[in-house]
C-alpha cells in the first residue's frame, strides 16, 4: 500500500537557538529553593540529597538547545521563555472521581495523580492481592522508605538528561508500583496523570517508580491527559525495574490538549530473562518529546519498543529510543510508527548500542511513516552502534504514502476514497496496537486511534512530488 | 450488456488502444487474446475506471449508460468486477473486512440494510468454499503472503461475494498451475447466467479448455485485428499469435456481427 523508500535519514540542521539564559534557570532555582525550604522533614536525607544534586545538574545543565545533537530538530525555546508556576492540586480535591473517569471500563483499577500529587480521593481501586503496593510515593517515602530508596533516581539518569535533573529536583511525590516475587497480577493498572491548570502557565513533574519483583507479572497504563485552558508543561518520569525473569507490559497514552508541552522520559532496568514491553501511543498535544530508553542488563533479557505517533495540525512530536545491550544474549524488537497529516511534523531517533560484552544480541528496529498530507514532515533517523563482533541487528525505515493503486483497488470493489483511506491507515496503526498484550487496553487505544481518524479532516490525494520528506544519506 | 464503439486510449502521448469495438451481449463470454503488449490490460483498467489514462476517442455504453462518465467505484456499485492481473496486497485489513466493507457500499448504494458481521462471516464461509481457499485466509490482510495462486482465488472469492453484472477477467488463468487454475475456471464457469456476461482477458488459449467462450477476439497493437469463435482460440494456440500478425489479408475489424 505504501510506495516505501528504504533509508536512513538524519536531520537536517534546523533553526538554531541561543542557550537558555541564567534567568531562565535561575527562576527554577528561586522555585526550587522555595520548595524545599518548605515542609520537607517527611523526605529521607537521601533523597534530597539527591535532589540537591540534580538541581545542580540541572543548572550546569541548563535546557537543552537546538545546537546540542541529541536536540537538534526540537526546540524548546518556548518551556524556557515562558515562566511556568508550579501547580498544586488544591483547586481539585472537592471534585468527584467520576470527573477524572477516562473509560468506564478502569472504574476499580485506577489511580489518579493530580500534577504530579498522588489524589487519594480521586483514586479508586479494588482490593489489591497480597504484597502488592499502589501508593504515592510521598506516602511511601515517609512509610517505608527501603522499598523505594534502592530505585528511586538510580534507573533514570539525569547527568546527561536536563529534564530528568529538573524532574528530579522538584521531586515530591509521584506514583509507587510494586508486584512482590512471583506475582502475577491479573488486573491492567491505569495511573491517570491529569494535568489540572487554570488560565496562567503552568507546570508539573510526574513521576513513577514501578518495581516488577523477580517472576512477577503486571500491565501498567500510564495515561496523560489534562483540563488546562492556559500553557502547560508536562515534564514526566517513569523507572520501570524489571527483576531477574520479570514480566513488564508498559502502555503510555499521551492525551494532552493542544496547549501542552509534554516531555517525557522513561527508563527501564532489566535484569537476566527480563521481558518488558513498551508501547507508547501520542495522539496529541502541542509539542511533544518522548525520551524512551531501555537498558538490558541481565542475559536473556529481552525489550519490545513499539510507538504509534498520530500528528496533525501544527504539532511536533519527537520520539527519541535508546536501547543498551550490555549483558549477552538479549533480544530487542522495535517498531515505531508515524502517521502525519495537516503541517504535523515528526522526528524519530532510534539508537541501539551493543556494549563490547553484548555476543549474541539480536536487535531489529523499524521506523515507518505514513504522510497524509504535502505540509507534513518527517525526519527518521534509526542508529546502530555495535562494539560486539557476534550479533544480528537490522534497522530500516521508510517514509511513504496511500498509493493510487490501492486506492483504485478498493473503489473496483465500491468502496469511495475517503473510506479506502480510513481503512488503510487504521490497518497501518492496528499493526501496533495489536501487540498490546491486555485485551481491554488494546480496545481503549484502539478506540482513541479511531477517534483521531474520525475527527480528522484527513486530506486527500497527496502530492507524489511534493511529500515534505527531508531525508539526506546516513553518515 | 456492453458495447465499446472506437475506443482510442493513450498513455503519456502514446496511443495504447487505436480504435476498439466490441460488443458483448447479456450471458456473453467473451475472450480476448492477445500477446504482451498488445494493450490487453489497459483495455481492463481503463473500463474499471484507472485514471491513469487518456480516453482521446470513442464510447463505451453499459446498459445503454456512458461507462466512461462514472467513478471506478460507480462502475463496481452498478455492477463492474475487475479481478486483477496483479492483486494488490493491502496491510492492515483483514481480508472479511474488506470484503463486508464492499459489500456494504454496495447495499447502501441501493438503499439495503446494511449487514453486519456475524452474518457477513455466516455468507463468506460458504463462498470461500467454492474457491477452495481455507478458512484463515478470512482473517489475514487483504493478499499479505499469498502466492499469486491464492491471489487469484482470492479475487474470484470477491466476485462470487459482489455478484456482478459484467466480470472483466485480466490475466487470472496466469501464473496457476494446472490445479489452481481449475479451481478457478470451474468458480467461474458456475457463476455463468443469462443476465451476466463475461470478459476474459488472457494470453494462453488453456482457461478456454474449461470455460467455453461465445466469441474470442485476437488483440494486437492495440486493435482488434480477428474475431470468431471458439475455434479462433485453438487455432492461436497452434499457430501462435506471429500467424495472425504476416496474414495481412485478415480483417482489421473486430467488431461484432
Amino acid at each position: 500500500m505504501i510506495t516505501v523508500h528504504l533509508v536512513t535519514a538524519r536531520m537536517p540542521s534546523g533553526p538554531q537557538t541561543m542557550p537558555s539564559t541564567a534567568t531562565t534557570v535561575d527562576q527554577y532555582h528561586a522555585q526550587f529553593e522555595r520548595l524545599i525550604g518548605g515542609d520537607l522533614s517527611s523526605q529521607p536525607e537521601d533523597l534530597l540529597q539527591l535532589r540537591y544534586a540534580a538541581m545542580d545538574r540541572f543548572e550546569q545543565l541548563g535546557f537543552p538547545t537546538t545546537q546540542q545533537e541529541e536536540w537538534r530538530g526540537t526546540s524548546v525555546d518556548s518551556i524556557a521563555r515562558t515562566d511556568f508556576q508550579l501547580l498544586d492540586d488544591s483547586d481539585l480535591a472537592d471534585q468527584p472521581p467520576e470527573t477524572f473517569c477516562l473509560d468506564d471500563e478502569l472504574v476499580g483499577s485506577q489511580v489518579v495523580l493530580v500534577n504530579g500529587r498522588f489524589a487519594p480521593h480521586l483514586t479508586a481501586l479494588e482490593e489489591l492481592p497480597a504484597g502488592v503496593v499502589i501508593q504515592g510515593l510521598a506516602d511511601v517515602l515517609a512509610a517505608e522508605p527501603g522499598l523505594v530508596l534502592p530505585h528511586l533516581g538510580r534507573v533514570a539518569d539525569f547527568d546527561e538528561q536536563a529534564f530528568v535533573a529538573l524532574n528530579t529536583a522538584f521531586l515530591m511525590d509521584g506514583i509507587f508500583i510494586h508486584v512482590p516475587e512471583s506475582l502475577h497480577a491479573q488486573r491492567p493498572i491505569h495511573v491517570i496523570h491529569l494535568s489540572a491548570i487554570g488560565e496562567m502557565p503552568g507546570q508539573s513533574h510526574p513521576r513513577t517508580l514501578v518495581v516488577a519483583a523477580a517472576n512477577s507479572r503486571l500491565t501498567v497504563v500510564e495515561h496523560y491527559a489534562g483540563n488546562g485552558t492556559g500553557p502547560a508543561f508536562t515534564n514526566a518520569v517513569t523507572e520501570i525495574v524489571s527483576q531477574k525473569s520479570a514480566g513488564v507490559d508498559y502502555v503510555r497514552v499521551q492525551r494532552e490538549p493542544e496547549n501542552t508541552t509534554h516531555i517525557a522520559t522513561i527508563q527501564t532496568h532489566q535484569e537476566a530473562d527480563s521481558r518488558v514491553a513498551l508501547h507508547t501511543f501520542t495522539t496529541s498535544g502541542g509539542l511533544v518529546r518522548n525520551d524512551v530508553n531501555a537498558t538490558l542488563r541481565g542475559p536473556g533479557a529481552e525489550v519490545l519498543m513499539n510507538g504509534l505517533y498520530l500528528v496533525r495540525d501544527h504539532q511536533h512530536v519527537d520520539n527519541h529510543t535508546r536501547i543498551d545491550h550490555v549483558a549477552p544474549h538479549c533480544t530487542s524488537n522495535e517498531n515505531y510508527k508515524g502517521i502525519l497529516d495537516g503541517h504535523g511534523r515528526a522526528i524519530f531517533n532510534g539508537r541501539i548500542v551493543v556494549h563490547p560484552d553484548a555476543q549474541k544480541t539480536n536487535a531489529v528496529q523499524s521506523n515507518r511513516n505514513l504522510m497524509l498530507s504535502d505540509q507534513a514532515l518527517v525526519n527518521t533517523n534509526p542508529q546502530l552502534e555495535i562494539y560486539a563482533d557476534d550479533v544480528k541487528c537490522a534497522h530500516g525505515s521508510t517514509v511513504g504514502q496511500i498509493d493510487e493503486e490501492t486506492l483504485f483497488y478498493f473503489r473496483t470493489r465500491g468502496i469511495d476514497r475517503d473510506t479506502a483511506q480510513n481503512l488503510l491507515v487504521d490497518g497501518f496503526a492496528r499493526e501496533i496496537i495489536r501487540q498490546i498484550a491486555a485485551e481491554s487496553v488494546r480496545i481503549s487505544v484502539q478506540n482513541l486511534v479511531s477517534d483521531w481518524l474520525t475527527d480528522g479532516h484527513i486530506a486527500s490525494g497527496p502530492d507524489r512530488d511534493k511529500l515534505g520528506v527531508s531525508i539526506t544519506d546516513h553518515e | 450488456m456492453l458495447e465499446i464503439k472506437n475506443l482510442h486510449v493513450s498513455v503519456e502521448g502514446q496511443e495504447i488502444l487505436k480504435g476498439i469495438d466490441l460488443k458483448i451481449k447479456p450471458g456473453e463470454l467473451h475472450a480476448v487474446m492477445g500477446p504482451n503488449g498488445s494493450g490487453k490490460s489497459t483495455f481492463s483498467q481503463v473500463l474499471a475506471g484507472r485514471d491513469t489514462y487518456e480516453i482521446t476517442g470513442g464510447k463505451v455504453l453499459y446498459g445503454g449508460r456512458n461507462l466512461l462518465e462514472l467513478s471506478p467505484e460507480e462502475r463496481s456499485l452498478e455492477g463492474v468486477f475487475l479481478s486483477f492481473q496483479y492483486p494488490v496486497v493491502i496491510p492492515g485489513v483483514n481480508n472479511t473486512y474488506f470484503l463486508q466493507a464492499a459489500v456494504n457500499a454496495q447495499r447502501k448504494y441501493r438503499g439495503e440494510e446494511e449487514i453486519d458481521a456475524v452474518d457477513f462471516l455466516a455468507l463468506i464461509k460458504e463462498k470461500i468454499k467454492l474457491v477452495q481457499l481455507d478458512e484463515s485466509f478470512l482473517h489475514r490482510p487483504v493478499n499479505e503472503g499469498f502466492s499469486g495462486g491464492e491471489k487469484k482465488r482470492n479475487e474470484i472469492l470477491q466476485m462470487l461475494t459482489l455478484e456482478p453484472k459484467l466480470a472483466i477477467l485480466d490475466e487470472t488463468d496466469s501464473g496457476l498451475d494446472i490445479d489452481a487454475l481449475k479451481i478457478v475456471a470451474e468458480g467461474i464457469d458456475s457463476f455463468r447466467s443469462p443476465e451476466r456476461s463475461f470478459l476474459v482477458i488472457t494470453h494462453y488459449q488453456r482457461i478456454l479448455n474449461y470455460i467455453e467462450p461465445d466469441r474470442v477476439h485476437v488483440l494486437l497493437d492495440g486493435r482488434i485485428v480477428r474475431s470468431g469463435g471458439p475455434d479462433l482460440a485453438h487455432e492461436l494456440e497452434q499457430k501462435g499469435y506471429g500467424w495472425i500478425q504476416y496474414d495481412n489479408s485478415a480483417p482489421g475489424n473486430g467488431a461484432d456481427a
